[in-house]
């Protein structure tokens, strides 16, 4: 059986790969991608922590997270369409008008 | 202690004018429209007379109980209830409240018919005459809250009941802005008068529960008092200049704090000074609160805590002695106003002064007995001086009066009779009060009392000189009017003359009827009258006062009644002689003495004094330490707008960079600080 630590140790890798990705990407699309990465990292620790604990209120905490990652996915693919709709480009730096 | 008989009829005393208040405050409140002219009158001078009928109706049925019990109560509801402390809303008649409210709604109905006849000649305003009943109404209502209050704090709440309607009715014309001031004035100076009552009740209260009877009805005072009598209280050093420091009597600084309520509501040294200016109010509201009713509610408050007084003879003392200043100090000012009812206003402070002379020798009953024939007689003067002023058109100076006798010779008559009655004419209502007030100051025990009956005795002379030349200089003589403002001088209507003819009549025959105090009585005097049934007046009071047994015998009594009778007749054949015979002389008089002129002209500057001395100190301190440098620098200038300012600056100079518009800083931000929560949090599970 694959001990805890290997399952956490990569959802945490993971995580910070989608923290980097988020915060060093320019591009919208990359940067949604990221979070997604992010949400995925913790659904890995979710489950890999219910079958430890012999729990099933962690795998049902993935689907509902899974769920509302798609809607979220929604959302911002509608966002990244309206901002290039506007201003022909989808960097998050040319979206930056909202400050003092 | 007396049983008492309960009674529900006694809360619609006080209840029927307040409905009128009620009425008239609603309408004028908050549809702006009045009741029309017949039905103000009839709701008005209705519920006050129909309050007098029942309070008729009472106290027959309370003279109908056996003498030593004479208690009836009304208890509405409880209204101040806690494990050691409660207060009831219920009104209590004894013989002492008796006299008052026969006294408050008696001359309360007469003097709101002839408000009917005076206020009509008001065009100042549009709803001047509903508002003017009114006030009146309200003001009867607290009246008789004060006077049928069972216990402190209902008879407080009629106190300043009274005080607010006393502002109120004489700022009534606030258009012009010197009555308004002079309404203020009243209520600041009485507000001062009422911390004293405050501290007093405060005081008395606290020391029956210390010793474990706490009590608030006077009822349940009374004998409650008698386990704190003996008490004493040590004063601080710096009140070492007071007679007997550093151990007084408990009694003596309770009745003291009291006083000076007293002193603040009947206008006596040094609070006095309110009533004179009090006369800016309309002529009808001199007459019912500065003059019958109001201004005796501090004679009315000894008297019902003379228990107190009883036991603690300084006070009593230094009540007689301010007494007896005040009424000397009032009348020499009098002799030189010409003002009618600036005359009649001081003369109302000298009388207060003399029933505080009665207060505190303990014969609270001759006070009590001065305070019903005072408001007999100086309503009519105070009254007819207002049929005088609607007659001259507002006008006020004696200076321009003289000759009205022809003119009006119902008000002259019955102003005569009014000055008879104040000046101690034999046998007329003021000769049987006053004589039982000196005869009081001529036995009491307290320190100077020879002295005290003297001054007394002066004052009763200088009272007779100044109202006769009040008298004469209005009536008598050659007009000094215009022959225009002459022309249109005419008698009142009926509903003026009718009360005036009512008071004096009451003037004339008032100490008669209440009971000949004293062997003075013409029907005692010649036998036909035991003098043991005499004294009916002070029998009827006796067991609700704590009064102090004379022991004097007829000649001793009529030989002081000739002296001032005497002593009066000096003082009206003075003036006889300088206001009728020898017009010159006053002139002469006048340039002689110019300095003592100017300073009794000038009421002896005690305003001056109290505007230099209190009133310009306390608004310099107010506008420049507390407005402009407390209110406008440290709160306007350093909490609220400093603080303000103070953020902005942060805010503007440093914390709006962090507002970059790029989301990825704040995904930064936000990324960092969860890490700072994560590292917090594994480090404290740690």
């Amino acid at each position: 059986m694959i001990p805890i630590t290997h399952a956490v140790a990569l959802s945490g890798i993971l995580f910070l790969l989608g923290v980097l990705g988020a915060l060093t990407r320019r591009n919208l699309i990359a940067v949604l991608m990221s979070v997604e990465l992010m949400l995925n990292a913790v659904n890995l620790a979710l489950v890999a922590f219910s079958r430890q604990w012999g729990n099933h209120g962690g795998q049902l905490f993935v689907l509902m997270v899974i769920v509302v990652a798609a809607a979220e996915v929604a959302v911002g693919l509608g966002i990244v369409l309206s901002l290039f709709r506007n201003r022909e480009s989808v960097n998050v730096d040319d979206a930056s008008l909202l400050k003092w | 202690m007396v049983e008492a008989t309960q009674s529900e009829m006694i809360r619609w005393v006080p209840l029927l004018p307040l409905l009128g208040a009620v009425v008239h405050g609603l309408l004028l409140a908050f549809f702006r429209r009045p009741l029309g002219r017949t039905l103000t009158i009839a709701l008005s001078c209705g519920s006050v007379i129909a309050s007098f009928v029942l309070s008729l109706l009472l106290v027959v049925e309370l003279t109908q109980l056996p003498a030593g019990s004479r208690v009836m109560t009304d208890s509405m509801f409880a209204w101040i209830g806690t494990a050691s402390f409660s207060a009831d809303a219920a009104f209590l008649l004894d013989p002492l409240s008796a006299v008052m409210i026969l006294v408050v709604t008696g001359v309360g109905s007469l003097i709101h018919v002839y408000s009917i006849g005076y206020m009509d000649d008001d065009h100042r305003e549009d709803r001047g005459f509903a508002r003017f009943f009114c006030y009146l109404n309200l003001f009867t209502f607290s009246m008789l809250m004060l006077v049928l209050g069972d216990n402190l704090l209902l008879m407080f709440l009629g106190w300043e009941g009274v005080g607010v309607c006393s502002y109120l009715l004489i700022g009534f014309w606030y258009s012009d802005k010197w009555n308004a001031y002079c309404g203020s004035k009243a209520f600041i100076v009485n507000r001062i008068g009422d911390f004293g009552f405050l501290l007093g009740l405060f005081l008395l209260f606290w020391s029956l529960a210390d010793a474990g009877h706490a009590a608030i009805a006077f009822r349940d005072i009374q004998p409650a008092f008698e386990h704190i009598a003996a008490n004493t209280v040590m004063l601080p050093s710096w009140l070492s200049f007071l007679p007997g420091f550093p151990e007084w009597n408990l009694a003596t600084l309770i009745g003291l704090c009291f006083f000076v309520g007293a002193a603040g509501k009947s206008a006596q040294l040094p609070l006095y000074v309110w009533l004179p200016d009090a006369m800016a109010g309309p002529t009808p509201v001199s007459a019912l609160i500065h003059a019958a009713t109001m201004v005796t509610a501090g004679v009315y408050m000894v008297s019902r805590m003379s228990f107190i007084y009883a036991a603690a003879p300084g006070a009593s003392a230094f009540i007689a002695w301010t007494g007896a200043i005040t009424a000397v100090f009032a009348a020499t000012i009098a002799i030189a106003q010409t003002d009618i009812k600036k005359v009649l206003a001081y003369s109302t402070v000298s009388q207060l002064g003399f029933m505080f002379i009665a207060a505190g020798c303990g014969a609270f009953s001759a006070a009590i007995f001065h305070l019903v024939t005072h408001a007999f007689f100086k309503a009519l003067l105070f009254l007819a001086a207002g049929s005088v002023i609607l007659a001259m058109h507002h006008e006020q100076d004696t200076d321009k009066m003289g000759g009205l006798r022809k003119l009006l010779p119902i008000t002259h008559k019955v102003f005569a009779f009014g000055v008879a009655a104040i000046a101690g004419a034999p046998f007329l209502s003021g000769f049987f009060s006053k004589d039982e007030i000196l005869l009081a100051a001529k036995l009491s025990h307290i320190p100077g009392h020879e002295a005290l009956y003297a001054i007394a005795l002066g004052t009763a002379g200088i009272t007779a000189f100044y109202m006769c030349r009040l008298h004469f200089r209005t009536f008598l003589g050659e007009s000094r009017a215009s022959a225009q403002v002459r022309s249109h001088v005419h008698e009142p209507a009926r509903t003026i003359t009718v009360p005036l003819i009512i008071l004096a009549l009451l003037s004339i025959f008032g100490g008669e009827v209440l009971g000949p105090a004293t062997a003075l009585d013409p029907a005692i005097a010649l036998g036909w009258l035991d003098p043991e049934q005499g004294n009916a007046f002070a029998r009827f009071l006796g067991p609700v006062l704590a009064n102090a047994q004379h022991e004097v015998t007829h000649a001793e009594e009529r030989w002081l009644a000739v002296s001032s009778v005497a002593v009066a007749g000096i003082g009206a054949l003075l003036a006889v002689w300088m206001y009728l015979l020898s017009p010159g002389v006053p002139v002469a008089i006048r340039k002689s003495l110019s300095a003592v002129h100017a300073l009794v002209v000038n009421k002896y500057y005690v305003d001056e004094l109290y505007d230099r001395v209190f009133v310009r100190p306390l608004v310099a301190i107010s506008d420049r330490v507390l407005y402009r440098f407390i209110d406008a620098g440290l709160i306007d200038g350093v909490l609220v707008n400093g603080s303000a300012a103070t953020l902005r600056g942060i805010t503007n100079g440093l914390l709006k960079y962090a507002q970059s518009g790029f989301a990825q800083s704040y995904l930064a931000w936000m990324a960092l600080g969860t890490a700072a929560l994560v590292v917090y949090l594994a480090t404290r599970a740690a």
